[in-house]
This record gives structure tokens, C-alpha cells and sequence, in this order.
């Protein structure tokens, strides 16, 4: 029997034999933390007795939850994440120069096809867009990876995701991913490998690809893995950071089970509180009035991201009830969104634009809710308190979707706002 | 750390989310002693005021789904809780605490066969649960060797320390 891409990954870096459910030493190519996630990783990489990390150009730390430093204990985290990094030689960007880790690094050519990443954040998955095994883990075993140069990993079962037909142009990698999961529930790929594949799937631009990937720890994932193409190797050709080989799965690979969708019946979707498999079709939710709109995060803070928001909010104006805070995700987002002129949308629209920050999206800064509060929100949780308040709501969506909500003051369908042929083409951006 | 235990249960659900174990505004801190206090603040503002060293967390499935915040096991055990019993557990979450040593085990029937306030004794090495208040015994699944050899050498802290002085005596 063949492998699926996720065996192939881990096959190519380990010496042990890689079946699902058998345990492997894996080697890591590159892992990193964040400003929150960094600090205890320090502490345990010294608890371990290491003094150096294992290649300083493959270990960094990306400060982007409480940054710009919201108060004076995250400003001392930050700080501590920034000396150890001078001291270790390894990766480390300021503000200004960064932004939310899972669309910097990418970015930056730092998560490459073929390879196998460790990431101090839960949605380290996203990078499978890639086609590298990228995964999340805490601190303690991250801090193992700094030292040691490889991880652990018990070899998943790997779900096969099969999209075909032609989505319509206002369904984005977010309503596929959204979907997917209010049909498998946030358990339903626990422990397992997502392998996405199908002609919806090969139609899909980076960005979108990215959206679907980091969503993946929402249906239990281990990771969300995308067979590189074209586009993928264009994308990491361009903006590689070290050579790389891209890896792919055998045509006999033994999937544990194939999960099919038509992508031409898929609509405009929200989840709902408090659990992202709680999915609606967002026409069947206009009865749901905000109080705020979120267009950013590693989910859907990208350049087409903003250029879809920037579609519907063009000659238009925010509710007046409404808050809308946009944050480009990266410093390179945000000075391209400048020069196509979206940035200039979003403030005639009446948004609030603030510097790359994972901001409110886990409740750090930004833009919290108070008691009683809604928002609509283009990140990846809408669990109890995320953004806030624990009386307050979260509502998941495209950034299509917030947009129109945007306007309407309440959750509206983009086919209300856009024609067919308005909707930007997923041309490629990236 | 003590093999066997004994202590009050406290009953969840599923999905039990990093985010109400420990939520995002006290993360500006990893130091157990100071996230105890917010342990599970968000799903059970009554949990710290009531709870007692040593009591136990039973709960359904696919608990610590969400954030890789290794604050989550750091809260639960600093909070003196002995023992997490759920159905399943999120991956990132299972591995957490494994590396820092807050015990968890998983047992499918376990959940139904305690409520609230229950007496629970766990003998952690043979994988039993015991309800004293029913008597009821359950029988946990056992970890693969690799993971009790991890457990048994205290987390991942000592084994990396382990392989680092291995390197060192004889460098590759």
C-alpha cells in the first residue's frame, strides 16, 4: 500500500517505519513560538540543560498576540522572547516588520513544501497549505525541538477531503472549511491527518488554501495538508528562504476515510456560538444584529482577504452601530492593501485599521466585547469569552460575508451586495 | 508524584476548550501559581472557590480542544487538581500534559459512571478508576510504551536532558 501525504512527509524524515499509530523520531526543519507561547518555552529549553538551539536560522519566535505590547507583563514577555533570540542567534522580527505568524512565515519562505514544521501555536496547521507536515504543539515540546533538532509524533490516519464541481464566486476557502466542519464536527478528524484534494481544490487561490489549512485544528486535526501544485510552487519558489523538496502522496495511499463534497452547493456560511461546527447558511441569519465586525487574523487577514472585503465596502459605509476593526495581517499585507487602495476603502467605509496583531481574535487587545456584545469575525474560535466577555458572541465567517454584515448591521448574504461578476477573481494575488 | 489518589470529581461535558480553562487575558503570565486562580473561570465561575487539592476533573469528549497554551495543563495542575478523566482528549492538549506531568486518563465509560461530587479514587500505574461512592470500577485505556516510558522518566524535561547528556558523551 502506498502513503498518503502525510506518511510521505513524515517518511522522509524519519529513519523509523511509519505506519499509522506507530511512533517515529522526526526530524523538524523549522520551529518557532510566539511572544505568549515563547516565554514558558525558554524556561523549559533551560530546565533541559541546552544551551544552543539546534540551527539558529531554523528556530525563531514571531512576538504577534499582545503586540504592539498591550501592558507592562506582555511587554516583558516580548522582552524576554527578544533577548533570548540575540543570545541563540535565531529569527526574530520587531513590530513593523512582523505580523501573525502563520501568514509571515509563509511569507517569508520560512514553511516550505516538503518539509516538517513545529510550531508553539495551536494553528501551526496552517502551513500544510504548503504541503509541509506543520503542526502545533506547547511549549515544553517545542522547546524539546529548539533543542534537539526533532519531535515525536504518532503517525495519523489520514482523512481524505475530495471537493469537485466549481464553487460559486462568493463561496470562499472559508465556507468550504466551515462547512467541512459543521459536517464533521469539531472532533471529527481527532488525531487525524486532513488531505485535501479534488478540482474545487486545485482551483483555489493560496490564500484561500491557507483558510482551509489553519482551520483544520478546528475539526481536531493534527494537520491540514494540500498536495503541492503549481500554485504552490510557484508561491514557494518565489519567496523560499533555503532549498526544498516537495514531497506527495502515492495514487494507491490507504486513507482511514474519503469524505466528498460538491463545492457548486456550497453557499455563504456563518458559525455560530459558541463551537465552529455550529454552521449556518448566512442568508438564514439575518436576524442576528452586531455590534462588531473583525476582518483580520491568521484565518483571513491576507491580501485576498482584504481585497474581497475591499469589493463590498467600496462606496459603501459601515452601520452605524457597527464597529468594524480590519488588520492586515502582516506588514507586507498591509503596504499592498495601501498601494491597491483597500486601506482607503476601509477608512471611508468608517473601519478602524490597526497595525498586525492577532489583536482581538483570542481576546487580547483591540477591540474586546463587552457583556451582551456580538461580532461577526473572520478568525478561526468562537468559543465562550474568545473575544471578550463571557456574555458576549462570536460569529465565524468569510471576509465577504463581514463585509456585507458590516453594512447591514447584521449578518447579511455578499450575494445581496455583489454581482456575479463583481466578485474579485481569485487571481493570484500572492 | 503519588501513583494513587483519591479526591471529589467535578463533572464537564465535551469540548472543553483551552479558552474556559484558562482564558486569553491571563496569559501575559506562565507561572502556574498565578494562573491557578482562573483555572476553568470561564465555564465554572464556582470551581476555584469550592474545589479542594486533589480533587478530579471527569469530563466527555475531546477535552482542551483549541489553543496549544500548555497554560491550560499548567492551571489544572497548579490548581492541585490530581487527575483529568475524559473520554478523549485534544491532541496538543494529551501531549501537554503528558510533558509537564499532570496525569490524564482515558476511559469512554468512566464519565457516565460518575457525577458530580462523587468520591473517585485512581491508581494511576494500573489505569484503574473507582467510584467509592458506587463502587463502580472502570479501566482506563493504557498509553503505548513510548509514552509511559515518558511518563515514568517525569515528562519530556528529563528525557530531552537525557538525550542532550547522551549527545554530549558521544557527538554524532
Amino acid at each position: 500500500m502506498g502513503r498518503t501525504l502525510a506518511e510521505a512527509l513524515i517518511a522522509s524524515h524519519t529513519a523509523e517505519p511509519v505506519e499509522p499509530g506507530s511512533i517515529c523520531r522526526v526530524r523538524v526543519d523549522f520551529a518557532f513560538a510566539n511572544d505568549i507561547t515563547g516565554a514558558p518555552a525558554i524556561a523549559e529549553f533551560t530546565r533541559m540543560g541546552a544551551e544552543q538551539v539546534f540551527d539558529p536560522s531554523r528556530c525563531a519566535i514571531v512576538p504577534d498576540h499582545f503586540t504592539p505590547n498591550k501592558d507592562i507583563a506582555s511587554a516583558r514577555q516580548v522582552q524576554a522572547a527578544r533577548t533570548f533570540a540575540r543570545n541563540q542567534g535565531m529569527l526574530f522580527w520587531e513590530v513593523g516588520r512582523a505580523g501573525v505568524e502563520h501568514a509571515f512565515l509563509p511569507e517569508k519562505g520560512l514553511i516550505l513544501p516538503g518539509e516538517v514544521i513545529l510550531g508553539a501555536d495551536s494553528h501551526t496547521c496552517t502551513g500544510g497549505a504548503l504541503g509541509a507536515f506543520a503542526t502545533g504543539v506547547g511549549s515544553t515540546d517545542l522547546a524539546a525541538a529548539w533543542a534537539l533538532g526533532e519531535t515525536w509524533f504518532r503517525v495519523p490516519q489520514t482523512i481524505r477531503v475530495e471537493v469537485e464541481g466549481t464553487a460559486s464566486p462568493w463561496v470562499t476557502g472559508k465556507d468550504l472549511v466551515l462547512s467541512l466542519i459543521g459536517s464533521i464536527g469539531v472532533e471529527g478528524a481527532r488525531y487525524a491527518a486532513l488531505e485535501f484534494g479534488g478540482e474545487a481544490i486545485a482551483a483555489l487561490p493560496m490564500d484561500d488554501r491557507f483558510t482551509v489549512a489553519n482551520m483544520a485544528v478546528e475539526a481536531g486535526a493534527k494537520a491540514g495538508l494540500f498536495v503541492p501544485d503549481g500554485r504552490t510552487l510557484a508561491y514557494a519558489g518565489r519567496r523560499a528562504a533555503r532549498p526544498f523538496e516537495p514531497v506527495f502522496p502515492d495514487s494507491d495511499a490507504a486513507y482511514s476515510r474519503t469524505i466528498r463534497m460538491d463545492a457548486s452547493t456550497l453557499e455563504p456560511v456563518v458559525a455560530l456560538p459558541h463551537l465552529p461546527s455550529n454552521v449556518k447558511p448566512a442568508s438564514e441569519c439575518g436576524h442576528l444584529e452586531l455590534d462588531q465586525v473583525f476582518i483580520g487574523s491568521c484565518t483571513n487577514g491576507r491580501l485576498r482577504d482584504l481585497e474581497l472585503a475591499a469589493a463590498i465596502l467600496k462606496g459603501r459605509t459601515v452601520h452605524e452601530r457597527v464597529r468594524l476593526v480590519v488588520i492586515p495581517a502582516t506588514a507586507e499585507v498591509f503596504a499592498e492593501a495601501l498601494k491597491r487602495g483597500y486601506i482607503e476603502t476601509f477608512l471611508e467605509a468608517g473601519a478602524a485599521i490597526s497595525t498586525p496583531s492577532c489583536g482581538p481574535c483570542l481576546g487580547g487587545h483591540y477591540g474586546i466585547l463587552a457583556p451582551g456584545e456580538r461580532c461577526l469575525s473572520t478568525s478561526n474560535r468562537n468559543f465562550v469569552g474568545r473575544m471578550g466577555h463571557t456574555g458576549s458572541e462570536v460569529v465565524l465567517s468569510s471576509p465577504l460575508v463581514a463585509a456585507a454584515s458590516a453594512v447591514k448591521g447584521r449578518v447579511a448574504d455578499p450575494r445581496e451586495f455583489l454581482a456575479r461578476d463583481e466578485v474579485p477573481g481569485g487571481g493570484e494575488s500572492e | 508524584m503519588s501513583d494513587r489518589f483519591s479526591g471529589k470529581a467535578w463533572v464537564y461535558g465535551d469540548n472543553v476548550d483551552t479558552d474556559v480553562i484558562i482564558p486569553a487575558r491571563y496569559l501575559s503570565t506562565s507561572d502556574p501559581a498565578e494562573l491557578a486562580p482562573h483555572c476553568m473561570e470561564d465555564m465554572d465561575a464556582d470551581f476555584m472557590k469550592r474545589m479542594t487539592p486533589g480533587d478530579i476533573l471527569v469530563a466527555g469528549n475531546n477535552f482542551g480542544c483549541g489553543s496549544s497554551r500548555e497554560h491550560a495543563p499548567l492551571a489544572i495542575k497548579g490548581a492541585g487538581v490530581s487527575c483529568v478523566i475524559a473520554v478523549s482528549f485534544a491532541r496538543i492538549f494529551f501531549r501537554n500534559a503528558l510533558n509537564i506531568g499532570l496525569p490524564i486518563l482515558e476511559c469512554p465509560e468512566a464519565p457516565q459512571g460518575i457525577k458530580a461530587g462523587d468520591r473517585v479514587e485512581v491508581d494511576l500505574a494500573e489505569g484503574r478508576i473507582r467510584n467509592l461512592d458506587t463502587g463502580e470500577e472502570f479501566s482506563a485505556k493504557p498509553f503505548p510504551p513510548f509514552l509511559r516510558d515518558l511518563v515514568a522518566r517525569g515528562g519530556l524535561v528529563p528525557t530531552v536532558r537525557a538525550r542532550l547528556e547522551e549527545r554530549r558523551r558521544k557527538p554524532s
